[in-house]
């Protein structure tokens, strides 16, 4: 098992093999229980709500350690026992990668090329005028065809 | 002072109107690649011709290129017959030589600066953006190849990089019909696959460099939308005009109510209009440019970048 760990750490140098969407597919599962639970949890309650029962505590710990260092998870100590909890909830997550993609936050020049963006209310209006239009034209179409 | 300085000087003042008139035309919608590419030639040129005419107005005249002239200038300066000079006159014309020729390489070092800026600000925020897919985003058999992320607006766009992905929202998988989103899935692989967002690196960088100069704007509008419509042309030669039509139609007319109080930002500014331009395009298409208004065009954007380059290197 512990060889298992050091080769999901390894991987981030390795490049780009399966051991990098294998923690991947960790990170979002750990995720995923974090999300779902109201209260903090310790290691071995996130490896209980796992789907997959078999990993190893140590490997838990070192995926919720990485999320912890990447921000998405806090921690805090109850006791002996380190608690996490996700930072921010899983819809302020997709409101951050939509507003990002919609360049309406600080960097507004991501370059990630949008399909299709009106900006003002005056063009949303038009745009939908002319789909109207368009759909008109090809039931009145089909309506002569018949 | 060299006359070829006089000359980048003239050239580079010209590519400011240059730009307007072409971000003006008609005619790049009828070749959208040909534009770009003349776009280009356009923004080295101008780069070329300022940074030669500063550094020229500093170097040497007679018989050597701006290069030299200022290489010589700056050799002179260092080895401090400037100071030994008798005539605080000639001195004097030399500070000024050596501000000019100062000016130029700042000049000359800002546009290579906010070029790698720009570049560290995309780069960052893929990586944020790859890093949230991953834990966010889910596969969907209607959109094969693509991520689909839970929010309700209508939106579609890409990552483009090594690990490039293609990010549907659910509130576009929801709008959209199976020919459509095919047409949308189309459009987004032709923009990852010609590297559509290195076209448009620089024209960002010059927008984040120069927000309050209209003509950076226009430029970046109009390179961003002619690239929009070379994505366009790709898709059509996978799926029907119509499809990619309707799909444009519906995203653009759901995005409109999401826009937050009606201000449009920067970004926003120079989008303004551009999807009924794309959309009329699609379904009322013009004739493709005749091959010699092409070549023409090639010419056009060879000499926009070899006229400077020329000036800048000879000896005149």
């Amino acid at each position: 098992m512990r060889t298992k760990v050091q080769t999901l750490l390894n991987a981030d140098s390795a490049g780009y093999s399966n051991d990098v969407n294998r923690l991947g597919e960790l990170e979002r599962a750990i995720m995923d229980v974090l999300w779902e639970s109201p209260e903090p949890l310790t290691v071995r309650q996130v490896s209980g709500r796992l789907t997959e029962r078999d990993l190893a505590h140590t490997t838990v710990m070192t995926v919720l350690d990485r999320l912890a260092k990447k921000g998405f998870a806090r921690r805090d100590r109850n006791g002996r026992a380190w608690r996490y909890h996700a930072a921010a909830t899983r819809e302020a997550y997709v409101t951050e990668l939509m507003l990002s993609a919609l360049e309406q936050t600080g960097d507004r020049h991501a370059a990630l090329a949008r399909f299709a963006r009106s900006v003002s209310e005056t063009e949303a209006t038009a745009l939908r005028r002319a789909l109207e239009a368009l759909g008109r034209g090809k039931d009145g179409l089909r309506a002569t065809g018949e | 002072m060299t006359p070829a300085a006089l000359i980048l000087a003239v050239f580079a003042a010209a590519c400011i109107p240059a730009g307007s008139a072409l971000a003006a035309a008609r005619w790049p919608r009828r070749s959208p690649a040909a534009a770009i590419v003349l776009w280009q030639a356009l923004g080295l040129g101008w780069g070329l011709a300022t940074v030669g005419a500063l550094a020229g107005f500093g170097a040497a005249g007679g018989a050597s290129g701006v290069a030299r002239g200022a290489f010589m200038l700056a050799s002179k300066a260092l080895s401090g017959r400037a100071a030994t000079g008798t005539r605080r006159l000639l001195a004097g014309i030399l500070g000024l030589r050596l501000l000019a020729l100062a000016a130029g390489v700042v000049l000359l070092l800002l546009l290579c600066w906010i070029l790698v800026a720009a570049f560290a600000a995309v780069v960052c925020a893929r990586r944020r953006q790859q890093i949230l897919l991953s834990l966010l985003a889910h596969g969907d058999p209607k959109v094969p190849g693509a991520l689909v992320v839970d929010h309700p607006s209508a939106t579609a766009y890409c990552v483009p990089g090594l690990r490039s992905k293609i990010v549907i929202s659910a509130g576009a998988l929801d709008l959209l019909d199976q020919a459509e989103l095919a047409a949308v899935l189309a459009h987004e692989r032709a923009h990852l696959r010609e590297r559509h967002d290195l076209v448009l690196l620089p024209f960002t960088a010059l927008l984040r460099a120069f927000r309050w100069s209209a003509v950076a704007r226009e430029a970046y509008a109009a390179v961003a939308l002619l690239v929009e419509m070379l994505a366009d042309d790709r898709a059509l030669r996978h799926r029907p005009a119509r499809e990619l039509a309707t799909a444009l139609l519906r995203v653009g007319a759901a995005g409109g109510a999401q826009a937050p109080n009606g201000a449009l930002s920067a970004a926003d500014w120079v989008a303004d209009g551009q999807v009924a331009a794309r959309v009329s395009r699609l379904l009322r298409p013009a004739p493709r440019l005749p091959v010699a208004a092409v070549a023409l065009i090639a010419v056009v954007a060879v000499a926009t970048v070899a006229i400077p380059a020329a000036f800048l290197t000879l000896p005149f």
